[in-house]
């Protein structure tokens, strides 16, 4: 599990922004990528592998492992550490076959 | 009207494009517009900084001595590069560079750039820009560190735990193991110490007999800038956290819900068992190479570093004209070289474009190649010392090797002895390095398993051979792009 620093070795929070995660609200700052914000949430796995079906999560948080894969406001595969959260975002794991991207 | 030439005067055209806005692509950028070239510097995060000074203008955690002195020196590369002229474009990924057709006046060609960038909740966008020069400075990743579990949600790179420090001031909570070496694990250690957070080992993978092979290089470590600094961060991780000193195997194991529960490795040649929260592992850095192979240059093997590195010279040019690669991406030697890095190259292309003549070149680059020189020495030592050992490159059984395709290395490894002939005939055989992160997370390893089943040297062994798009990009996207008559032209089956 991950958690958020305190202050004061971190500045008073910053904007608090709230994406919906597989439908369940989850406030978190501005600046957190989305994976950040799942790791400070404690969500570890964020979806299944087209292959065998195990579950993955972030691994790499620099945009190079494509392992952090999520559905965001409907539009699967996108790279959830490369993703800053917005307010009113969706998020989605990529549970189960995945569709085509177009 | 003619429309080709209205699409292409909406072309954005520079001198220089510099790709990535870490040390190397903030020195270069600023260095070059401040000799008058016209330039742009395109980079995938939200803000400047690269991994290593990742989010160093806006992170939440704003007490200095949690991420140190070398973190914070990251602003002093920022305000220049803010002040410099340069065009910034973040959020934004290239994903093809082809070359131009050389010009009528006898101009050598430049390069035309696609590249996407993504904007809140936007679809991406793709675009066009034309460039004399390019200075790829794409910075390095983690090197593949292959163990049985290495894909399980839980296990994370050391490099991903400090992103998620310097990012969010997000750290681990309950049973947290590092494993692996190399400066960048203590880095980490020392950094979360610093900000309170328990760690329940360091299980060290670096022998001992590494030691007596880097002692030959600890004459020039003694004058490195790096040893004060790293002896006092050693001291310290090693007051406050269980050390396991030489690992030789490592695994991580799932529990019931298919995530992390415990780590097993065997050091001294006795095994044992933890259960933890959470893995972090690091073997150090190799250079990001996909944009420099993609587009041609030349690659060769480091022995010293087990890892391909693009040949450069001392100006940073490569094999391809008008292309160069300052810092890590152009061979690991560090962010405070990579700035250097960076503006060596800067003045070269400036000098290419004919902005500056050679002597200025030389006078403008001579305060930087001695202090490049100073930053990079000692580093053999390091090398050597936090080499990974064979084991945890070269791996067995049941290990996935490439974590997209999920091939495992015993897969890799048969179909080496029943002949396959190098890397690219492998995609073929196994998918390797066909997922979405284009063989970044296995080439390495699949290179060195059939240098290892077919004894040969990596060197001869190669390379995926890779093409642009260097990341993926919907159709969708690529729809996005400026179109041209001759772009129409061609997908116009019946003409009235």
């Amino acid at each position: 599990m991950f958690r958020r620093l305190d202050a004061p070795v971190v500045q008073a929070a910053g904007r608090t922004v709230r994406v919906i995660v597989d439908g369940v609200a989850l406030d978190c700052r501005e600046g957190d990528s989305v994976a950040a914000a799942l790791f400070a949430a404690g969500v570890q796995a964020c979806r299944d592998t087209a292959v065998s079906g195990a579950a993955r999560g972030p691994f790499c948080m620099m945009g190079v492992c494509y392992d952090c894969l999520v559905r965001i406001d409907g539009r699967p595969n996108q790279q959830a550490c490369m993703t800053p959260v917005r307010d009113g975002m969706t998020v989605q794991r990529q549970l189960g076959a995945r569709e085509v991207a177009v | 009207m003619n429309d080709m030439a209205s699409i292409s005067a909406e072309i954005p055209q520079y001198d220089l494009l510099v790709v990535g806005a870490g040390p190397a692509g903030l020195a270069a950028a600023t260095r070059a517009a401040g000799l008058g070239l016209s330039t742009a510097l395109i980079d995938e995060q939200p803000a400047p900084g690269g991994q290593i000074y990742r989010a160093v203008g806006s992170t939440p955690v704003q007490d200095r001595n949690i991420l140190g002195a070398d973190y914070w020196h990251g602003l002093e590369l920022l305000e220049p590069f803010a002040r410099s002229g340069a065009r910034y474009l973040s959020s934004a990924t290239v994903w093809s560079i082809n070359r131009l057709e050389p010009q009528a006046d006898g101009q050598p060609a430049g390069f035309e750039v696609a590249y996407s960038v993504s904007q809140g909740g936007e679809e991406p966008q793709a675009s066009l820009l034309h460039c004399r020069h390019i200075i790829l400075a794409t910075g390095a990743q983690e090197r593949p560190f292959p163990i049985p579990g290495w894909t399980l949600p839980g296990v994370i790179t050391a490099g991903a735990g400090q992103i998620l420090l310097k990012t969010s001031g997000v750290v681990p909570e309950g049973r947290t193991v590092l494993a692996g070496g190399g400066p960048l694990l203590y880095l980490l250690a020392y950094q979360y110490l610093n900000a309170g957070v328990k760690l329940d080992a360091i299980l060290e993978t670096t022998a001992s007999s590494q030691w007596l092979q880097a002692l030959p290089h600890a004459w020039s470590f003694l004058r490195s800038p790096y040893l004060g600094k790293g002896l006092t961060l050693m001291r310290a991780v090693r007051k406050a956290v269980p050390i396991v000193s030489g690992v030789t195997a490592l695994e991580a194991l799932a529990g019931e819900n298919g995530q992390l529960a415990e780590v097993r490795y065997t050091a001294g040649g006795q095994s044992r068992s933890m259960a933890v929260d959470q893995l972090l592992l690091h073997q150090g850095v190799v250079p990001n190479t996909n944009l420099s192979r993609a587009v041609g240059a030349e690659h060769a093997w480091n022995d010293l570093q087990d890892c391909w590195e693009p040949v450069v010279d001392a100006w940073g040019a490569t094999s391809v004209p008008q292309l160069s690669i300052a810092g890590d991406g152009a061979g690991i030697a560090g962010a405070m070289a990579a700035e250097h890095r960076g503006r060596i190259a800067a003045v070269h292309v400036a000098t290419a474009l004919g902005r500056i003549d050679a002597a200025a070149r030389d006078r403008e680059a001579a305060p930087h190649q001695a202090a490049l020189a100073r930053a990079t020495r000692g580093r053999e030592f390091l090398e050597v010392l936090y080499r990974p050992p064979a084991q945890f490159r070269r791996p067995v059984g049941d290990t996935i090797v490439c974590r997209c395709e999920e091939a495992t290395a015993e897969q890799v490894r048969h179909a080496a002895r029943i002949g396959c002939q190098g890397p690219n005939q492998m995609k073929a055989f196994l998918r390797c390095g066909m997922g979405p992160c284009q063989g970044r997370f296995c080439g390495l390893t699949v290179t060195e398993l059939i240098a290892d089943e077919q004894q040969r040297h990596p060197r001869d062994v190669g390379y995926y051979r890779l093409r642009f798009p260097t990341k993926p990009v919907t159709l969708g996207e690529i729809a996005t792009l400026p179109q041209t008559p001759a772009s129409r032209e061609a997908v116009v089956r019946f003409k009235k």
